[in-house]
């Protein structure tokens, strides 16, 4: 099931009873879906222009009298361009400030200075800071409540547009959501991946190959004991599926966990391949740069010397909507 | 927008504003003590951000006896040792509290460059905000007084060493008190070298563009910088006509002169935010540095000729003093 502006209606309903909410636009109001809210809370909407080094510092300022400031533009502006306003005007002195940011890895055709491949790297490394990110409807209707709990900075990760409904249930705070129970492998995935990584598991288990899959929507803190138990349910091998750099994200998150509990297996990272990406659709740069189903399943098949034929069709008959049920039985 | 101080916070809407204290103290005898306090650090510890002091002094001065509305402190607060960062178990208390408790209609001072704090932790001692013996740990190791403050230092209410981001967070803290309706106005202390970060054009755009008029903006121009003369380093001039450009009210003083500086909020139309360059020396009050122009970042006695000098420099300016 695809849904349209998910986060566009579910800002305004749910900033209803929530007086200390505002929005600040980078100028970007209809391309992060904040125009909604806009029109319907005009005296919390503030549009800061293309002004990023001033909107982080301002929205520290606000955050200190009181207000709690949703700062919306395309991620690269909030993390890579004010990285020093982020640190020193939010982080230092803990403030709640959430940053929701927009068009994470290859989500754009707006090439290299659109696509944000380094930022869960550099918002992990920045102390006091949270990492969420969003894979589906469920997670971006409840995203904000998680985020809102949090006392300091949050870092949201954000989908906009269509994006597939995989879950029924709310996301929870460093807590992975469990998709798949299997004894070859573990997968554990993170945002638009998760969609292709249910494909793939489930092709590879045609063939085979029984996969463990986690869906990840915090990346900091990543605490939850579940990740190491995940971990070691798959005999042969654990693989890290994200849109974003293999250094610094999802990947080394995995890493220094199952490094931490001396998890011996050997890590297959997946992901932006430590190189800028360029301009074109999200299917063709998901494919080539490997986190498309087909990738991933050539991928984690050649680790395991495993010769599967991968079919186009057959990957996207699958029913991703599935996770629904399984997630359901899994997690409750 | 309806909101309110988390609690914990400070402010408590019901106080009278009429509750303010300015010093009995003249701005010229705070100023004095300034340099002299700053300047006798510079001899015991062998250096010191001294020329910062030189150039602020009656700008601090004055803000603090004549124009800041500020609560007053029951008695001078004392500055106990760090125990930690916003975020952790035990962090150190706001360094806004040397500025009394919040109140709607009571001004907030903000500071800018934090490579001034001994300026403004001599400031804070000669007002009586600052417990006497706590400006002797300057830049020692524990003491919040740092060498260049962060938001546990005395009088630092943001983190802002990194340079031009004190306007932004100011402008931020504005425009709420703007949308509550607090009479209280914003003011920020900034250096001139902070107007060549571009984040200070857009703050300066953002003030003008949301009409932030309670907010005053004092720069201390003293044409100096880390490298040498403003002028030649990167030129920032004409700075009244790029701030008046961009929206603002602009006065010109001599930032030496405590009643220009006065004069310039008393008569301020309040129908733009206002800024005052306040151009000054950095070698006001101990000519012996003029000699050293432009190299007057830190200020590191060379030799028994400067030693004797600066002690001279000192017992004339205690003496005026006395």
């Amino acid at each position: 099931m695809i849904e349209q502006q998910v986060h566009a209606r579910n800002l305004v309903a749910w900033a209803a009873d929530k007086p200390e909410v505002c929005v600040l636009s980078g100028d970007l109001t209809g391309s992060t879906e904040i125009a909604k809210f806009r029109d319907a809370y005009p005296d919390r909407f503030f549009n800061m222009g293309m002004a990023e080094q001033n909107m982080l510092s301002w929205a520290g300022g606000m955050a200190r009298e009181g207000m709690v400031p949703y700062l919306h533009t395309f991620a690269v502006f909030l993390v890579r361009r004010p990285y020093d306003q982020l640190a020193m005007s939010v982080c230092y002195p803990n403030l709640p400030v959430k940053l929701v940011g927009f068009l994470p890895g290859i989500m754009t055709p707006g090439g290299v200075t659109h696509q944000a491949i380094e930022d869960i790297s550099l918002m992990r490394g920045m102390p006091n800071m949270t990492v969420l990110e969003v894979g589906d409807a469920a997670d971006i209707e409840s995203v904000l409540d998680v985020a809102h709990e949090v006392a300091g900075p949050v870092y949201i990760r954000m989908l906009r547009g269509s994006v597939p409904r995989l879950f029924s249930t709310p996301m929870e705070f460093d807590r992975v959501r469990r998709l798949r129970e299997g004894s070859d492998i573990t997968v554990f995935s993170s945002g638009i991946c998760t969609e292709d990584t249910i494909r793939a598991c489930e092709v590879l288990q045609r063939h085979g190959i029984s996969a463990t899959h986690r869906h990840v929507t915090t990346l900091k803190p990543f605490t939850d004991p579940e990740v190491v138990d995940a971990a070691r349910a798959g005999d042969r091998l654990v693989v890290t599926i994200e849109n974003h750099n293999v250094i610094g994200g999802l990947g080394s998150a995995v890493a220094e966990r199952m490094a931490e509990a001396g998890v011996g297996t050997q890590l297959l990272r997946i992901g932006l391949p430590d190189q800028f990406a360029h301009g074109a659709t999200a299917a063709y740069l998901k494919d080539e740069y490997g986190i498309s189903a087909r990738r991933i399943v050539a991928a984690i098949a050649d680790r395991l010397d495993v010769r599967v034929d991968v079919d186009d069709e057959e990957l996207s008959a699958v029913e991703v909507s599935a996770a629904v049920d399984s997630e359901q039985l899994e997690a409750l | 927008m309806t909101t309110s101080k988390p609690s914990g916070g400070s402010t408590t809407p019901e106080a009278p504003p009429d509750s303010t204290v300015l010093t009995e103290q003249t701005p010229e005898a705070v100023a004095r003590r300034v340099r002299a306090r700053v300047l006798e650090l510079t001899l015991k510890q062998d250096g010191c951000y001294l020329s910062q002091a030189l150039s602020s002094a009656e700008i601090l001065a004055t803000l603090y006896t004549r124009v800041l509305q500020l609560a007053a402190v029951p008695e001078p607060l004392p500055a106990p040792q760090f125990t930690g960062v916003p975020g952790t178990v035990n962090p150190s208390p706001s360094g806004g509290r040397f500025h009394g408790e919040q109140r709607p209609g009571l001004d907030r001072f903000l500071i800018s460059p934090a490579h001034y704090a001994v300026a403004i932790y001599a400031a804070l001692e000669s007002v009586g905000r600052l417990e006497p013996g706590a400006f002797e740990t300057f830049n020692t190791d524990g003491s919040t007084l740092e060498m260049i403050g962060a938001e546990h230092s005395p009088g630092f209410e943001l983190t802002t060493g990194s340079f031009g981001q004190a306007l932004s967070q100011s402008a931020g803290i504005a425009v709420v008190r703007q949308r509550r309706g607090e009479a209280g106005r914003t003011v920020v202390f900034m250096s001139d070298g902070e107007l060549e970060e571009g984040q200070t054009w857009e703050a300066a755009q953002a003030v003008a563009h949301y009409r932030l008029n309670n907010l005053i903006l004092f720069v201390d121009v003293n044409g100096q910088q880390v490298d040498g003369l403003t002028k030649d380093i990167m030129s920032v001039e004409p700075i009244d006509a790029r701030f008046a450009a961009f929206g603002w009210n602009v006065v010109i003083v001599n930032g030496h002169d405590p009643v220009a500086i006065e004069h310039a909020v008393t008569e301020r139309d309040g129908s733009r935010p206002l800024v005052v360059l306040c151009y000054t020396d950095t070698a006001h009050g101990v000519p012996y540095l003029d000699a050293r122009k432009p190299n007057l970042h830190y200020v590191r006695p060379k030799d028994d000729t400067d030693r004797r000098e600066l002690r001279a420099a000192l017992t004339a300016l205690t003496g005026e003093q006395a």
